[in-house]
C-alpha cells in the first residue's frame, strides 16, 4: 500500500517487515517516534530501557540468543551506548542486529550537534544512511541482512529532516525469520584480552569485505548529469537538496552507505568530472576520505559545519540562482519555547530562583526553567550531569556552597543516569541537596514511561521503582515529597534541607499537566477591581498570563487552575472562574 | 507541474500535525508526490512552530525555503509576519488574527508589534486575516480552529470540495468528525 510515512515511522515498518523480535531503546528526539511505532506490532517485544547502554546491551542480548533484535537512540545516547557498541564490533552478532542513531543538525531538541557518523568509523561498523522515508523503511530492512552477512551491528543513521519528514513509502509483509539456534562460543563472545585479540582482525577483513560490498551495491548510485563541470558526492537529506536546486544537471555520487565508503567508485566518478564537490552537514566525514585518497575536493571551504542545510544554502554554493523573499521589515520579538501552563516544574523554579540558589540541571522540559522570568538554571550539560555536578562543585567550594546550591533532574533522566551520581554523593559524602523533579512521565520527548511511572512502553501495568525507597536504600535519611504548586511547602522545604547538615533528596511530586489522566481545576480569571497592576505574578513566566491597560489578565484557553500565580498576589486579584 | 508549498505556521501545541495530515492525505490522493516535515520535541513547548507541505510531480526537498511559499497558512498573526520571508512574490498568507502573547511580551522585554497585517500587505503579499478562533468557537471547540483553517485555505485551491470532505473524513476521529465539519464550513464561507 502506498502512502505517506513519517521518516521514523517508516524504518519502524522496515524492521518490522523484516522480522524484527526485540525492540529496547530510549526516548530522544528525533529517534523516538522508530520505538513508538514498534511497541504498536503485537508480534514483536518492545521496551523502553532506563538508558541507551542498557538498550543496547538488551538488544545484543536477544542478538545472542538468535533473535533479530533492535535498539534506537539519538546521537547524545549513542555517547552513552559507546561501551557496548566499541565491544559489540568485535563479537559480531548471532541474530541480526540493528541500531538507528539520529543526529539533529540544528539543534531543534538537543545540546550539541555532534556527528554521529564518526562512530562508524571509530567502532568500525557499517552504517546505511536514508535520505527519505522510502529508504528509510527500504535500507531498514536491507540492514538486517547485512548484519547477518556481514556478522556485526548495523547502524541506520537518521537526521532530524529525514525522520520527522513524511514521504511517500510502498509497505509489505513482515517476512517470517526463524530464530538461529544459540551455540556457545566462548572466543567468540568473551571478550576476555585472549579472544579479543583473534577477534580483532577478523573485524578488520570484515571491513574489508564490506568495502568490497560498498563498490558493488545499489545502496551507492551514480546519477548522470548533462554538466560535467561538477560532480557532487552526498548523502541523506544534503542530496534531497542537490536534487531540489540542480535537478539532473550535474552527475551525483548518492551514497547510502556512508560506512565504509567506496575507494573505486569514488576515484571513478572523480575521475568523470571536471570538479569534485561533497555536500554534507555537519563535519567533513565524507570529505575527509576523499581527500585521504589524494582527490581534489571542494567540501566544507564552500558549505558550513554547522545547522542545517538546505536549498537556498546549496545553490547559493553552487553559485546558482537562489529564492529570495520580503521579510516584514522590522524585528519581531522571538518565540522561544516555555514551560505550558500548569507544569509543574514552574512553582519550584520559582522558589529557586526566589532563594538565589546556584542550580545545577539537567536534561528534560525542565531545561526551559533557565529562560526569564525565571533564569534558575545556572548549568545544564548531559543526562544525569546535574547530579554529579553538584557534588563536585560543593566538593570545590565546600560547606558555604552546599547552602546555597543544588541539582535538579527529572524522574526518567534519574533513572537514565542520575542515580549513578547519588551513589556518588551518598559515598563520598557532600552535603548536596538533589531536587528530583517527578512529572511521571517522560515530558520532552512527548509522553514515554519509565521505570517509576509503573506501565510499560503499551501502558500496561509493569514494575515501578520506588524513588522514596531506593534514595534511603543509598543512605539518604533526609528524603522528602513537595507539591510543587503549593509554593509555602516548596520554600520551606528548600530552606531545611539546604541548611541540613547532610545530603537530602526533594522529590517534587506532580503529573505533567500534558497527561490525559490529569484533571485540571477550573481557570481563574483577574478581577480588575483588586489588581493593581503590580505584576508580581508575571514573575513565574507563565503563558496564560499576559499584561494588558494596566492589568493582569489570564487566558482561559490555557489556564488549567493551577494556582500558583493566586499565591503570588496580595491583593487576591487571581480569582477562580467556578461558582462558589 | 512545479512544486507546489505551503507553509503551516503557529506556536506550538496549537495542532497544525492535523492541519498537514489532511493535505498531505488530500494531496497524496491527487495523484501528486508529496512531503511534510514537522518539528517535533522541544519546540512543541510553546515555541514558534512550523509545518512544510510541499506536492508536485516530483519533490526532493522536505522543506521550504526563502521566497518559495506559495502560501503560509497561519494559527497567529505574529507567527505569519515572522514567516513572510518565506512567501513567494505575490504569494497569499491565510491567517487567524488570534493574538499569543511569547514570553518576551509576557515578561515586558518587548511589545507585541501592532498593525500586523497591513505591514504585511505593505511587503505585497496577499493576506485574507480572520478571526478563525471565534469561528473555531462558533463550530463548537476552540480546537477545531485548525479545520476554519483549512477550509479558508480551500478557496484558494482548484479542488471540489467533496475532495476535501473525503480526506477530513478520512483523518478525523468520527466522534469529532461534525465539529470540524462545521468549523471547515464556517472558514470556506466566511
Amino acid at each position: 500500500m502506498k502512502r505517506l510515512m513519517l521518516g521514523n515511522v517508516a524504518a519502524a515498518r522496515g524492521l518490522y517487515e523484516a522480522g524484527v523480535a526485540v525492540v529496547s531503546s530510549y526516548p530522544g528526539t528525533p529517534s523516538t517516534e522508530i520505538t513508538e511505532e514498534l511497541a504498536k506490532y503485537d508480534d514483536v517485544y518492545s521496551e523502553w530501557a532506563p538508558n541507551e547502554k542498557v538498550a543496547m546491551e538488551v538488544a545484543f542480548g536477544a542478538s545472542l540468543a538468535g533473535k533479530r533484535s533492535f535498539c534506537g537512540m539519538k546521537h547524545v545516547g549513542l555517547n552513552v551506548a559507546a561501551d557496548p557498541l566499541f565491544t559489540v564490533s568485535y563479537t559480531g552478532v548471532n541474530g541480526g542486529m540493528v541500531i538507528a542513531v539520529a543526529d539533529d543538525a540544528g539543534m531543534h531538541s538537543s545540546q550539541n550537534e555532534q556527528d554521529s557518523r564518526h562512530y562508524a568509523r571509530s567502532a568500525k561498523l557499517p552504517m546505511l544512511e536514508p535520505s527519505d522515508s522510502a529508504e528509510a523503511y527500504e535500507f531498514a530492512k536491507r540492514a538486517f541482512a547485512l548484519s547477518e552477512q556481514f556478522d556485526c551491528p548495523v547502524f541506520l543513521k537518521m537526521c532530524t529532516r529525514v525522520a520527522h519528514s513524511q514521504s511517500v513509502v510502498e509497505t509489505g509483509e513482515r517476512a517470517n525469520v526463524a530464530a538461529k539456534p544459540y551455540e556457545k562460543d566462548v572466543a567468540k563472545y568473551v571478550m576476555t584480552p585472549a579472544n579479543a585479540i583473534r577477534r580483532h582482525p577478523l573485524v578488520e577483513e570484515r571491513m574489508a569485505k564490506l568495502a568490497a560490498f560498498a563498490e558493488t551495491t545499489e545502496l551507492n548510485r551514480v546519477e548522470e548529469g548533462s554538466d560535467r563541470g561538477v560532480g557532487i558526492v552526498t548523502s541523506s537529506t544534503s542530496y534531497q537538496y542537490v536534487k531540489e536546486v540542480c535537478g539532473d544537471r550535474f552527475p551525483i555520487l548518492k551514497l547510502g552507505m556512508i560506512w565504509p565508503l567506496p575507494e573505486k567508485k569514488i576515484r571513478d566518478f572523480a575521475a568523470s568530472v571536471e570538479k569534485l564537490v561533497v555536500v554534507e552537514e555537519l563535519d567533513s566525514f565524507l570529505e575527509t576520505y576523499v581527500r585521504e585518497l589524494g582527490l581534489a575536493v571542494t567540501g566544507k571551504e564552500l558549505f558550513p559545519p554547522l545547522g542545517e542545510f538546505s536549498q537556498n544554502l546549496v545553490a547559493e554554493k553552487l553559485g546558482l540562482s537562489v529564492h529570495t523573499g520580503k521579510a516584514l521589515g522590522e524585528p519581531l520579538p522571538p518565540r522561544p519555547p516555555a514551560m505550558c501552563a500548569g507544569c509543574p516544574h514552574r512553582g519550584l523554579f520559582y522558589t529557586l530562583s526566589k532563594n538565589k540558589c546556584t542550580v545545577l540541571g539537567d536534561i528534560g522540559c525542565y531545561t526551559l526553567g533557565a529562560a526569564p522570568p525565571l533564569g534558575a538554571i545556572d548549568m545544564t550539560l548531559c543526562m544525569g550531569a546535574s547530579v554529579s555536578g553538584v557534588h563536585g562543585y560543593n566538593k570545590a567550594l565546600g560547606a558555604e556552597s552546599e547552602k546555597r546550591t543544588v541539582a535538579v533532574i527529572g524522574d526518567s533522566t534519574f533513572m537514565h543516569s542520575g542515580m549513578t551520581g547519588l551513589a556518588n554523593i551518598a559515598y563520598n559524602r557532600s552535603n548536596s541537596t538533589v531536587i528530583i523533579l517527578d512529572n511521571s512521565i517522560t515530558g520532552m520527548t512527548g509522553h514515554q514511561q519509565n521505570p517509576t511511572t509503573g506501565y510499560n512502553i503499551k501502558g500496561d501495568p509493569a514494575g515501578r521503582i520506588d524513588l522514596e525507597a531506593l534514595c534511603r536504600a543509598m543512605g539518604f535519611s533526609r528524603v522528602r515529597v513537595v507539591d510543587p504548586y503549593d509554593l509555602d511547602e516548596c520554600d520551606k522545604a528548600l530552606k531545611e534541607e539546604l541548611a541540613a547538615d547532610e545530603p537530602s533528596v526533594i522529590i517534587s511530586r506532580r503529573p505533567c499537566a500534558l497527561l490525559k489522566y490529569v484533571r485540571h481545576g477550573a481557570p481563574l480569571r483577574v478581577n480588575a477591581d483588586k489588581c493593581v497592576g503590580c505584576k508580581a505574578c508575571m514573575r513565574i513566566g507563565c503563558p496564560a498570563l499576559s499584561f494588558r491597560d494596566g492589568k493582569a489578565r489570564v487566558d482561559e484557553t490555557l489556564c488549567v487552575g493551577c494556582g500558583v500565580c493566586a499565591q503570588l498576589c496580595k491583593f487576591g486579584a487571581l480569582e477562580s472562574t467556578k461558582e462558589g | 507541474m512545479d512544486t507546489k508549498n505551503i507553509m503551516i505556521v503557529g506556536v506550538g501545541g496549537q495542532g497544525s500535525l492535523l492541519a498537514s495530515k489532511l493535505l498531505g492525505h488530500l494531496l497524496l490522493g491527487r495523484g501528486y508526490d508529496v512531503k511534510v516535515s514537522e518539528v517535533h520535541g522541544m519546540s512543541q513547548r510553546g515555541g514558534s512552530v512550523v509545518t512544510y507541505v510541499r506536492y508536485g510531480d516530483k519533490v526532493a526537498s522536505p522543506v521550504i525555503d526563502k521566497g518559495e511559499a506559495d502560501y503560509i497558512v497561519s494559527f497567529e498573526l505574529l507567527e505569519a509576519a515572522r514567516w513572510l520571508e518565506y512567501l513567494k512574490p505575490g504569494g497569499q498568507v491565510v491567517t487567524s488574527t488570534q493574538r499569543i502573547d511569547p514570553m518576551p511580551v509576557i515578561t515586558g522585554a518587548a511589545a507585541y508589534p501592532e498593525d500586523l497585517v497591513e505591514k504585511m500587505k505593505a511587503t505585497g503579499a496577499q493576506v485574507d486575516a480572520l478571526d478563525c478562533l471565534a469561528l473555531a468557537e462558533r463550530a463548537g471547540s476552540a480546537k477545531a480552529t485548525n479545520l476554519v483553517l483549512m477550509g479558508r485555505l480551500s478557496r484558494y485551491f482548484d479542488l471540489p470540495e467533496d475532495a476535501w470532505q473525503r480526506s477530513l473524513e478520512a483523518m478525523v476521529p468520527p466522534q469529532f468528525l461534525e465539529l470540524n465539519q462545521k468549523a471547515f464550513a464556517l472558514g470556506r464561507s466566511a
